[in-house]
């Protein structure tokens, strides 16, 4: 079944391709995206054993991240059949086709233990956005796409080498190298720290900017300002948390190594400061809002970064907000296709009022927005609400303060942007779009926020414990 | 057969130079294919034959001898570019800095602790050599051909490091690997053909709408 998961899609992709009518093609999605969802459900309750070499099994962690990309491929895929039938003046093959060959390749990334395999899934996620980046087909969609496509891969490629490292330090210390994460685990104590060490810098570097943790984060608001909205949520929601799910699997062995997990876990708090730093400077005044939602990506990885860092209470509030935050951007730039779509424009400038001329879009954007910021009762508080109070119970006073004083300015910066595009009169000499709200367009953003609000008020108890079960796994040594 | 590989490694490590050296295309490309197939001959000489062997080897000569350089060439063809003009920075300043790159990685080599039987090959140095020599092209050219070859040289950088470790990497893993190579250099190669259609040139100097203002 967990097969199915991985194959199902490329069965999708290839009727996409065989599908020669551009308004019947879409449908594909949420057919695919369906049965997708119905099989992670099965798999979450029903889970099967290890595979015979141990190279497949969904793991706690895993299922997490599986749970966050099937939920959330599933809403943009309905809005896919409502949102591409406003861009019928350009085939979207490629398109269908691109988002289910990275749904199949994400798919992977969740349930895989060789690491090597991780890595060839991980890659083809990278490649099989690229072009949908490029879908508008103008000059800035192309600049962005090169720079996308340039640091991703030589981003991934660095991964490449430290996992090379990792499995020559297997070698020098028992002749049988291996990247199958079971027994690189077991044997981590006795890894050579020096290739370890390096492995570790390596892996970081490498899938932090595919994650888009600053000082790597050169490529997002370039490719996030550019792309669809729907594309853009399935880049900050679908490809960062695969980029997230690789790093745990990297500080699994660094857990298990025992000597490497201070230096992996200050490491990541660093760069998760950074992270947050760069976007509280770059949010305000910024007057594209598409690149908003940028920087808040980069705000928000390195929140997720700094919950894994600091370990022990803040490890559940981290897994907790990797669902929270691939959700909630979910609903920021699928309502802020809408509203591009509308206003033909994605600057400030023009865009105002939005609530008067889109209300149920310009609503549910605020309603993002606030929830995103880290505001009750939505759930993005309660996981970032854990991350801050777990920093000054373990003693980390300077990272808790530093954590609240970033949101602080990145709820103001955001909220310059925001406010007056929601808020006042939309400009008067504004041509009518095409473009209306309707079911198709609003529903599935509309369905997630109610998820969000759900999962903020009374999360269920399966997804308690499943975190808890997540945490656990990165908390305890082996 | 050891020494045959250390003199194939000091070949991959000229061919660096070369490349740092060069402003003709076509040339680059070559050069690189160049270093792909010796890439596919070295785990030959290192290892035992196999049949796992032999799949590498024939899938690496394809790949990164073959078709790659088919791609970018094409490529180069369809946006009619011979040469790369006016690099950020000059081709003699980056010759010596290859040069010096390549004789840091023979000194940081010796510091690392290697397993015993890989102590004498030039495996190592060559791979962290060229790694570094790919990045300098990357940095700085200007044009987005030489980037890719700049990210080429440093993929195989990578994969000669990879090569100590063939029998050790599943075959799937490392079909995939390349495989994702081989689609990212295609994809990559559209993109460069759209670049020149829309900019008339392929200089990514040009791309420069988005940022902050």
């Amino acid at each position: 079944m967990l097969y199915a998961l991985v194959l199902l899609p490329l069965v999708g992709a290839l009727c996409a391709w065989i599908v020669p009518d551009n308004r019947l093609r879409p449908i594909t999605l949420p057919a695919v995206a369906t049965v997708h969802l119905a099989l992670t459900a099965l798999l979450l309750v029903n889970t099967p054993p290890p595979s015979p070499g141990g190279w497949i099994w969904l793991d706690p962690l895993g299922k997490v991240v599986l749970l966050c990309i099937s939920l959330l491929f599933t809403v943009c895929a309905f809005y896919a059949v409502g949102y591409l039938s406003y861009r019928q003046e350009r085939s979207n093959r490629v398109l269908c086709m691109g988002l289910l060959v990275c749904l199949s390749a994400m798919g992977l990334v969740t349930m895989t233990q060789h690491l090597g395999l991780l890595w060839v899934a991980l890659e083809t996620t990278t490649v099989s956005m690229a072009p949908l980046i490029y879908f508008n087909r103008n000059a800035r969609s192309i600049e962005a796409t090169w720079k996308y496509l340039l640091l991703c891969s030589v981003g991934i490629g660095l991964a490449l080498l430290g996992l090379l490292f990792l499995a020559y330090s297997t070698y020098v210390a028992h002749r049988d190298a291996t990247l199958l994460l079971g027994p690189l685990m077991l044997s981590a104590r006795e890894l050579n720290p020096g290739w370890l060490h390096a492995a570790a810098i390596f892996l970081l570097v490498g899938y932090g900017s595919k994650m888009g943790l600053a000082p790597l984060h050169a490529w997002k608001p370039d490719a996030y300002g550019e792309a669809p909205g729907l594309v853009g949520a399935l880049l900050a929601g679908g490809l960062v948390n695969c980029a997230f799910l690789s790093i745990l699997r990297v500080y699994q062995i660094c857990l298990a190594s025992g000597s490497e997990l201070a230096f992996f876990q200050d490491a990541l708090v660093g760069m998760g400061l950074i992270s947050m730093a760069f976007a509280a400077v770059f949010m305000a005044h910024q007057a594209d809002f598409k690149r908003m939602l940028a920087y808040s990506s980069v705000e928000h990885v390195g929140i997720l970064a700094i919950g894994l860092g600091l370990g022990k209470g803040a490890l559940y509030g981290a897994l907790f907000h990797l669902l929270n935050n691939g959700l909630t951007k979910g609903v920021l730039f699928l309502s802020s296709g809408n509203i591009h779509r509308s206003y033909g424009n994605k600057t400030t400038d023009v865009v105002k009022g939005a609530l008067t001329r889109l209300p149920w879009s310009g609503g549910l954007f605020l309603a993002g927005f606030i929830a995103i910021t880290g505001s009750p009762p939505f759930s993005p508080f309660i996981s970032e609400y854990t991350i801050v109070s777990s920093a000054f119970i373990e003693g980390r006073h300077p990272v808790g303060w530093l954590f609240l004083l970033f949101l602080v300015i990145v709820f103001i910066g955001m909220a310059l942007t925001v406010l007056p595009m929601v808020m006042g009169a939309p400009p008067a000499d504004l041509e009518p779009s095409a473009y209306e709200d309707r079911l198709l367009t609003v529903g599935p953003p509309l369905f997630m926020m109610a998820i969000i609000l759900w999962l903020g008020i009374w999360p269920p108890a399966f997804l308690v414990s499943l975190l808890t079960e997540g945490a656990a796994m990165l908390g305890v040594q082996p | 057969m050891s020494s045959f590989a250390d003199q194939l490694l000091v070949l991959v490590m000229l061919i660096n130079l070369i490349m740092l050296g060069t402003s003709r295309l076509m040339f680059s490309i070559r050069a690189v294919a160049v270093q792909g197939v010796i890439l596919g001959v070295l785990p030959g000489l290192i290892h035992p034959f196999s049949g796992h062997l032999a799949g590498i080897t024939a899938g690496i000569i394809l790949a990164k001898g073959v078709a790659i350089p088919y791609f970018i060439g094409g490529a180069v063809r369809k946006a009619q570019i011979r040469r790369e003009v006016e690099p950020f920075v000059g081709y003699v300043p980056t010759l010596l800095l290859g040069a010096i790159f390549t004789a840091l990685a023979f000194v940081f080599a010796e510091r690392l602790p290697l397993a015993p039987e890989h102590k004498d090959l030039l495996f190592v140095p060559a791979s962290i050599a060229t790694l570094l020599c790919g990045f300098l092209i990357l940095t700085t050219r200007r044009k987005a051909i030489s980037q890719v070859i700049g990210y080429l040289v440093m993929e195989n950088g990578i994969f000669v490091f990879g090569l100590l470790l063939t029998e050790a990497m599943p075959v799937m893993v490392e079909a995939g690997a390349l495989l994702d190579l081989l689609v990212g250099i295609f994809v990559m190669g559209i993109v460069i053909n759209h670049i020149s259609r829309e900019f008339s040139s392929i200089d990514t100097s040009r791309l420069r709408a988005l940022k902050e203002e």
